[in-house]
């Protein structure tokens, strides 16, 4: 299982555009990615609507986790993403 | 004129001046989707076709962003697009087709649980419910291979009829191609409208039968009258033409500054929502009403501090004349700002609009205040500006407080609130000059939402109890010597200027191409006499009592016809 730890900077948090780019991306995977914030049981990374209905707000910490061969490099480019301002 | 033996007249309200002639085109309302007959296959294959049609919505609606002009109308659509095919909905919609549902009322309901979810959420997430019901009308008319409700593109100029126009519809319409636009709903402060004004489109809203008219039946319409005419022949037509192209052209011609015949100035201004509205073509003094939510609008984030400036630059640079008015940020019921996170409201007219908006976030206010001083650095224009839904004396003071500490010189209010208008001299006592918004005057004189084409007779602007509210305002800035304008739909009616003139209104601000018909009005009486025509308009009883006394009861005269 690989997983990224990442500080939302975005003003909106991972919200509206930043959370389409997050969105987008996730979903050119071949394999499941889950993103997960405290407290809060994590959902698909690919689906806009669980990512919204998560409602990660600027200064939030989040999980994002694949369990496959070569997720690394996806991983890396969905927190640069998240991590963004 | 004849009446041919097919030929009937619609009557509904004038709100775009001009004549057109040409074949109807329906747009569909999207409601007629659902309920269609549907002949369900195996449950496998159901449950494909409602995937597929999801996907459908998907494609069709990231294909309309990447055709939005603006990048706001893109970012919107290229998120709805993204819920479209959102795993989620495409999961609920196998589930609702196990639970024996066919296709369209698998992705329909898929949907609607969605919105209502979203409904429930609140804040950011309601605004996006109305997306997913658009989807499922989308994936619905995508199963049933119909069209979906858009601008339609029948490959031929043609005049527009639909129930109402939204004003992410009014984003498509090209008005090369729409001849006139026909509404069954909408009153005169509608969205259709204003937009059909500002884009010199005639029109005409809250037209009873238009729901009768069928694709391709030829009819003329003036958007002046209110007048749609069936069964008209080719002769009648050409000639309804020819006279709509000596009266642009008329207009056209028209120049100069605001004068009354004897010489007592009217300044005449524009409403713009960027620089783009700022016609060439049109000659006038200034900008009496740059609405600068246009740049907010739709926006799922605030636009950053430069984005602001530059579209501040851009008009400044761009100015007609000397005279900018800035109208800080506008939210409101129509005009919904997603990043604004306000809580949904049961009453929105009557809730956080306009200024009010600053009591919660005073930072996007700064911010644009900053923003407008920073524009006004870089270009030398000195802007005028003005807060919308300005209700009280002590909101006046802070917003001025806050603008002058950023060296802005003229600091107004809009005066759309009764109360507002009622305490204009002690307004003008912390203002330099106030800006009558006659559409929301209107609404909330005399109770009656602006889009409720029902109540349409109470919006009229020539309602005697709005025009006594504007003439307390015109008194307080005689009294003050500050000015005082209208910048609501009622400064481009060109029966009414001199009646505002008369009333003590120092400026009319209003869509370009309604100015030359304003100007030509204000010249042909004295200030004496528009004195005399808005005493009588006061005295009167109803709207057209106050037409009839201001001697405006007749019909714009044609010199052509």
């Amino acid at each position: 299982m690989a997983e990224r730890k990442v500080t939302v900077m975005s003003e909106v948090g991972l919200h509206a555009r930043p959370a389409a780019t997050f969105v987008q991306t996730a979903a050119q995977a071949p394999f499941d990615i889950t993103v997960a914030k405290f407290g809060v049981p994590p959902v698909n990374a690919k689906s806009i609507l669980s990512v919204l209905a998560l409602d990660v707000r600027q200064g939030e910490t989040i999980v994002i986790s694949a369990d496959a061969e070569g997720a690394d490099e996806l991983l890396d480019r969905l927190a640069e993403i998240a991590s963004a301002s | 004129m004849s009446e041919s033996a097919a030929g009937a007249t619609l009557r509904g309200l004038g709100v775009s001046p001009g004549l057109a002639a040409g074949p109807v085109c329906r747009m569909e309302d999207p409601s007629h989707l659902r309920g269609r007959p549907w002949t369900a296959a195996s449950p496998a294959e159901e449950a494909d076709t409602a995937v597929r049609a999801l996907l459908a919505a998907s494609l069709g609606l990231a294909a309309l962003a990447e055709k939005a002009a603006e990048p706001e109308a893109r970012a919107i659509l290229e998120a709805q697009s993204l819920i479209a095919a959102d795993p989620l909905l495409q999961e609920a919609v196998r589930e609702n087709v196990r639970d024996g549902m066919h296709a369209l009322d698998a992705v329909t309901a898929a949907c609607d649980h969605h919105r209502d979810a979203l409904l429930a959420a609140g804040g950011h997430f309601a605004e996006r419910a109305a997306d997913l019901a658009d989807i499922a009308n989308r994936a619905v008319a995508a199963a049933l291979d119909v069209p979906m409700s858009a601008i339609p593109d029948p490959g031929h100029p043609y005049v527009l009829v639909a129930e109402d126009l939204s004003p992410a519809d009014t984003v498509t319409l090209d008005p090369a191609t729409v001849l006139a636009v026909i509404t069954e709903r909408g009153g005169p402060t509608s969205h259709t409208a204003i937009l059909a004004r500002a884009r010199g489109v005639p029109a005409v809203v809250a037209c009873r039968g238009a729901r009768e008219l069928r694709d391709g039946t030829p009819v003329t319409v003036d958007g002046a009258l209110g007048e749609v005419r069936t069964g008209v022949g080719d002769a009648e037509a050409a000639e309804v033409r020819r006279r709509e192209a000596a009266r642009r052209s008329r207009l056209r011609a028209s120049t100069g500054p605001g004068r009354t015949a004897d010489g007592h100035p009217v300044k005449l201004l524009l409403n713009i929502g960027s620089a783009a509205d700022l016609d060439a073509e049109v000659s006038a003094e200034g900008v009496g009403l740059f609405r600068t939510e246009v740049l907010f609008l739709d926006r799922r984030t605030a636009p950053d501090m430069d984005e602001q400036v530059a579209a501040y630059e851009a008009v400044f640079r761009a100015l007609p004349g000397d005279r900018v008015v800035v109208r800080t940020l506008d939210a409101g019921t129509d005009k919904p700002l997603p990043f604004l996170g306000l809580p949904e409201e049961t009453n929105p007219a009557l809730g956080v609009r306009g200024l009010r908006v600053a009591r919660a976030r005073p930072d996007v206010l700064d911010a644009q205040l900053d923003a407008v001083a920073a524009a006004a650095r870089a270009t030398g224009v000195r802007p005028w500006v003005m807060a919308p839904m300005v209700t009280t004396v002590a909101e006046a003071a802070d917003f001025a407080r806050r603008a002058r500490a950023r060296g802005i010189a003229h600091v107004g209010a809009m005066v759309e609130v009764p109360a507002a208008a009622l305490q204009a001299s002690r307004l003008l006592a912390e203002l330099d000059f106030l800006s009558v918004g006659t559409n929301d005057l209107s609404q909330y004189t005399c109770a009656a939402d602006r889009q409720h084409g029902e109540l349409a007779d109470l919006l009229d602007p020539w309602q005697p109890a709005l025009l006594r509210l504007v003439a307390e305002c015109g008194a307080a800035g005689r009294r003050a010597g500050k000015p005082v304008g209208v910048c609501g739909e009622a400064a481009a009616d060109p029966l009414l200027a001199p009646v505002l003139a008369g009333l003590g209104v120092t400026s009319l601000s209003m869509s370009g191409p309604s100015v030359p018909a304003v100007r030509e009005a204000l010249a042909a009486r004295t200030l004496a006499e528009c004195e005399e025509a808005a005493r009588a308009a006061l005295e009167a009883d109803g709207p057209a009592e106050a037409r009839a006394r201001a001697g405006a009861d007749r019909p714009e005269r044609d010199p052509d016809a």
